[in-house]
């Protein structure tokens, strides 16, 4: 805030400086208090998904009628969970890899789509003057708000009817079927995702250094110029950032695959179907819990190896210039 | 289920990468044509003008102004495709909700303002209501917070990435996981069995007796708040942690040379340096917090007092078919949002003035 | 069940989730060859005519039992050459209105409440049987059944499966352990019940925890037992609101539900106290009774896929169960239950083909021959039905002597149904008193 040094963003080099002699002292002295607190929350924080993953390997008896934690007295370790939730009993068995493959398809478009328009319109709102840009901003932030659950109806009706104003159709139906509904999919998440994108992006976006912009404006660069040759590179770790938190979302969504996508293998993703095997009437611990497992292992993955560019990104943005 | 299976879903997914580049690399382009176009048109223009008595057109605005023009054209374009598919995505069921809310639970007759006057006249939801801001208050201070400070405690530690990992983990877990896990922690069985629930556990072997935690109000809110707590603060820790390392090393190292304290650090250096960081962490956990629904649904559905605005909502508009009040609820939560919308308001004009 | 207790489980995993991730070619599929003229074919001869077209069916139903529900009508598909594209969804009752008004419903949805048919018909979104399937229906099903998927005289859907909710669970080996004898009557239920709290134990385990569902399975107390209390005409009017929640007739049952339900010495064997019922899932309640910590359990016939895998369900196996006796002996045997209805929203004839498929005694047949399933068809053969509860339950439906009620919640508005009663139940257990909580019911009744 209170820099005005327009200083390089990507200053990332200089992490760990040396420090000046008394200041290591006073950190050293600081350090036990701080990694005592810090393992206490870190233990706190990771306590109930490790007894998660513990019961996941127990017997059903075993988890129903004694604690995790009685797991490294009486170690009894079975597959079976995972065996039905990964294959299950029903005549989809075994389908897990084609409701995997769904979710990747879902997932990748899902994730750009909504990165590229938001960009867009974050480097508009931030750094092109037109009237009432403002108030387009603060509109768009505000749509953050409006409930998933309402919108679902509306948008399938524009879908599976089209668009018609006083009975005349200004647009047709879509009749989407199969693997088509990803399109459905993909245009719901990408409407869903889009105010939240463009309030983050722009936050990063408009603090980029502005002498720069007006150095290449001078330069006589156009918008679209500046746009990709300037703000892109800069902002890219910053879309790596947003794109992992929106890979998380539309990942681990529910609702909208449900009613965009359908429960078939064509289109569903593997929530709908851990959903599914949850079982009839069941709130059935074990499968519960092998289920939660299989949909944590992929985010999981995705955001230990990103988690440097992710990082990255948010240093990169928060530069005040 | 063979590869056969798979290829037209790969097809599909290969359309829809091509659609994106197609899209986004044709209007980068297009982007780059129109201000030629322009550039020409304006050349004509300044010799028609020259060419005529050499006074500005009818368009009204003096010269300075055209620029401007232009650069509407531009914003136009790059919203192009965001504000198109608001339009269609969230505007309009925003629009329709509202129109709703003044509807009977069919949708078929207008009733005016009843079913605000049912929201305000029922006891159990004026008690979603006090439940609602509960969570608005407490779940961004305690998320924040937490992020705030395992940030600045694992900052430059040696096993930074690891211990980010960990608290950085139930972001990855869907909330309805989170209200598995939960729920698998708040467990409850009678005295004399064996405890499945790592809090009665605890309770136990301190001394207690065993509780039914999601049973009594206002504790029961304040557990499923926990939760919550737990998702965000990875969210929070993340963001803020990479504000920390932004900060400059020379302001660092000016304020130690002072001979600051850590505390004194921190307020005066960290805590005002990370301040637009800190806004928009605060700013997304109660947007979220505010429709959140999957917790309260998966682990009470709303029983015994714990219900929120979203829960309600759903409840009403989806599994009883009253659609009105449902829709009367959702509107109820856009007014909720106004005084962040504000408090965002004030902060742009800040931002640009500054 | 592969237990292993070997080290490197991690290595095991980790392939599990690899094969699992990478294992597509296995099984084939050869749905293509259909074999019209085959002579299993020829009791299809009237659904014929619409080869190559296609059927949506949506329901509750899901996993295992939405296997054999495919499987039982897996000979439909191949000798008439319509495809039926079934997919069934935990989230059900909220979805469906969804898609219904996002313009894009199911061709068929298997409904489990009437009351849900009444909105969708009411709202002009539901079409009408064909004649063929009215008559069907007709032909197949009790007058009072029929009656469910009637709206303002318009039939909209056949009765599918069902189920008797008017059961108790108890263990026939712990009974005749202990010398307990099946009660017949209100008066012998609570002699035993006092007499398995003589000899130190709680009778009852109850739980009515059940996700987003909680409260259903006590409202099920209160309607089973005001059918033992009152005329059925009574009961009728208690569902359509033609007298008020707050009735004195509904407080009675509701004392009678509670002289069980809310004493501290009846319940809750094996979980706790009373409050513990609310908390306590409905699929878990009734397992005490396998482990002897409990002696009885009210709940419906398909409680019998939730015990234990093991566990002989018979008269005198492990577990079984006896009718929920009658208070009032002038009353008859009145029955309490439940069931799903084929609801059409397209009419295409090869919707409606299937749709009266649905309500053949074929169908019902072909699938109690698979299993796990009753329904009140007058057609299905007891041959058919393996399952010895799945047999009584059948035979009760088919007792013309008995009189039947659905369940009352299932045909109340939802918002009272699935909301306020539910919601009510819960509070009721955890210590509100029966007037407040039926004048919180009965302000809910939507105008």
């Amino acid at each position: 805030m209170t820099t005005t040094t327009p200083a390089p963003p990507v200053a990332k080099g200089g992490a760990d400086r040396p420090k000046t002699a008394a200041g290591r002292v006073r950190r050293r002295l600081n350090t036990r208090v701080a990694s005592l607190v810090s393992i206490v929350i870190a233990v706190l924080w990771t306590l109930p998904t490790f007894g998660l993953f513990v019961s996941s390997f127990r017997p059903e008896q075993e988890i129903k009628t004694t604690g995790w934690w009685t797991f490294f007295t009486d170690p009894q370790v079975t597959l079976e969970n995972y065996q039905d939730v990964l294959f299950g009993r029903s005549s989809s068995a075994g389908q897990l890899a084609s409701y995997f493959v769904n979710s990747v398809v879902i997932t990748l478009p899902s994730v750009l789509f909504p990165l590229a328009f938001a960009a867009l319109a974050a480097y508009a709102l931030a750094w092109i003057k037109f009237r009432g840009r403002d108030w387009v901003y603060i509109g768009i932030f505000a749509l953050q708000i409006v409930p998933l659950q309402m919108a679902l109806v509306p948008l399938l009706s524009f879908f599976s009817q089209g668009v018609s104003v006083g009975g005349v159709q200004i647009m047709p139906a879509w009749n989407l079927d199969d693997e088509q509904r990803f399109i459905q999919v993909w245009f719901a998440h990408t409407c869903f995702a889009l105010p939240l994108a463009v309030f983050l992006l722009h936050n990063f976006i408009s603090q980029l250094p502005g002498d720069l912009m007006e150095a290449a404006r001078v330069d006589g660069a156009t918008h679209p110029k500046i746009f990709r040759t300037i703000v892109l590179p800069l902002i890219t770790p910053a879309l790596a950032a947003f794109g992992i938190f929106q890979f998380l979302w539309v990942w681990n969504d529910l609702l909208v695959a449900l009613i965009f996508a359908g429960g078939g293998n064509e289109a569903a993703p593997l929530t709908v179907r851990l959903a599914e095997l949850a079982g009839t009437r069941g709130n059935e611990w074990q499968r519960l819990t092998a289920g939660a497992f299989v949909s944590i292992i992929v985010p999981l993955i995705v955001f230990l190896s990103l988690q440097r560019y992710f990082v990255r990104g948010l240093l990169a943005g928060s530069v005040k210039g | 289920m063979e590869f056969a299976d798979e290829a037209p879903k790969l097809l599909m997914l290969l359309y829809g990468l091509v659609a994106f580049v197609v899209v986004v690399g044709g209007l980068l382009l297009l982007l780059d044509a129109v201000p030629n176009y322009f550039a020409r048109r304006r050349e004509q223009r300044l010799i028609a003008a020259s060419t005529a008595k050499g006074g500005p057109g009818g368009d009204g605005p003096a010269p300075a102004a055209r620029p401007r023009r232009g650069e509407g054209l531009f914003a136009a374009f790059f919203l192009f495709p965001a504000i198109a598919l608001l339009l269609i995505g969230l505007v309009v069921p925003a629009v329709r909700t509202t129109l709703l809310s003044f509807m009977d639970g069919g949708s078929v007759n207008w009733v005016g303002l009843r079913n605000y006057g049912w929201m305000f006249s029922q006891p159990e939801i004026l008690d979603v209501l006090a439940n609602t801001l509960m969570w608005v208050v407490l779940v961004p201070l305690l998320a924040t917070s937490m992020g705030l400070l395992y940030a600045v405690l694992v900052d430059k530690a040696r096993f930074e990435a690891i211990a980010k990992s960990l608290i950085f983990m139930p972001m990855a877990i869907s909330f309805v996981g989170a209200g598995i896990i939960w729920k698998f922690v708040y467990a409850y069985r009678s005295e004399e069995q064996e405890q499945i629930g790592l809090l009665n556990q605890i309770a136990v072997s301190l001394g207690g007796e065993p509780k039914q935690w999601l049973l009594n109000s206002p504790l029961n809110t304040l557990l499923l708040i926990a939760v919550m707590v737990w998702i965000q603060a990875g969210f929070a820790m993340v963001v803020l942690s990479a504000a920390i390392k932004a900060i400059p090393a020379e302001i660092v190292e000016a304020a130690r040379l002072d001979g600051v304290n850590a505390w004194q650090m921190f307020r005066r250096v960290t805590l005002p340096s990370i301040r637009p960081a800190l806004i928009v962490v605060v700013v997304t956990i109660s947007i979220a917090t505010l429709k959140v629904f999957d917790i309260v649904r998966t682990m009470t559905n709303g029983n015994f007092n714990t219900s929120v605005i979203a829960n309600e909502m759903y409840n009403q508009a989806f599994r009883f078919g009253q659609v009105g009040q449902g829709s009367a609820l959702a509107v109820f939560l856009f007014v909720l949002v106004i005084p962040i919308v504000i408090y965002q308001i004030r902060n742009l004009r800040q931002q640009r003035e500054g | 069940m592969a237990v292993f207790t070997r080290p490197r489980q991690a290595l095991v995993i980790a392939s599990v989730l690899g094969i699992a991730l990478s294992a597509a070619a296995c099984s084939g599929d050869d749905s293509s060859g259909t074999n019209a003229d085959s002579p299993e074919c020829a009791a299809y001869e009237p659904y014929k005519g619409h080869d190559g077209t296609e059927v949506t069916v949506y329901a509750s139903i899901r996993d295992a039992e939405a296997d054999l529900l495919e499987q039982s009508w897996a000979e439909f598909q191949d000798c008439t050459g319509i495809e039926i594209n079934y997919e069934g969804s935990g989230e059900f009752e909220a979805q469906l209105p969804v898609r219904v008004d996002g313009g894009n419903p199911p061709d068929i949805a298997l409904i489990p409440q009437p009351g849900l048919i009444k909105r969708f018909a009411d709202a002009g979104k539901l079409k009408p049987t064909s004649a063929d399937t009215k008559a069907m229906a007709e032909k197949n099903y009790p007058a009072e059944w029929l009656k469910y998927g009637t709206v303002n005289g318009q039939f909209y859907g056949a009765p599918f499966g069902s189920n008797v909710k008017s059961f108790v669970w108890y263990s026939p080996k712990t009974f005749q352990e202990k010398g307990y004898t099946v009660p017949t009557t209100w008066q012998e239920l609570i002699a035993l019940s006092d007499k398995v709290v003589a000899d130190g134990q709680k009778p009852w385990c109850v739980g009515i925890e059940s996700g987003e569902g909680t409260g259903w399975p006590a409202t099920d107390w209160i309607e089973d037992i005001m059918l033992r209390e009152n005329a059925p005409e009574v009961y009728d009017q208690w569902v359509d609101h033609g007298i008020p929640f707050s009735d004195p007739r509904i407080a009675a049952a509701f004392e009678r539900a509670g002289s069980i339900l809310k004493n501290p010495a009846y319940v809750n064997a094996g979980y706790g106290d009373v409050k513990s019922i609310s908390t306590t899932s409905f699929q878990e309640a009734g397992l005490p009774i396998v482990d002897g910590k409990c002696t009885l359990h009210r709940q419906a016939s398909f409680y019998a896929n939730q015990w234990p895998q093991g566990t002989r369900v018979a008269e005198d196996g492990d577990v079984f169960a006896f009718y929920f006796p009658p208070v009032d002996p002038s009353r008859g045997k009145p029955v309490l239950g439940g069931g799903e209805f084929a609801a059409a929203f397209a009419d295409r004839p090869e919707v409606q083909a299937f749709q009266t498929y649905l309500a053949s005694s074929e169908h019902a047949n072909a699938r109690a021959k698979l299993g796990n399933w009753v329904s009140a068809n007058k057609g299905v053969d007891l041959n058919n039905v393996a399952n010895p509860i799945d047999k009584l339950s059948v035979q009760i439906l088919q007792d013309t002597n008995a009189v039947f009620r659905f369940d009352g919640s299932d045909l109340m508005p939802a918002a009272v149904g699935a909301g306020t009663f539910w919601k009510g139940m819960i509070d009721w257990i955890n210590g509100k008193d029966t007037a407040s909580t039926l004048t919180f019911v009965e302000q809910s009744w939507p105008q």
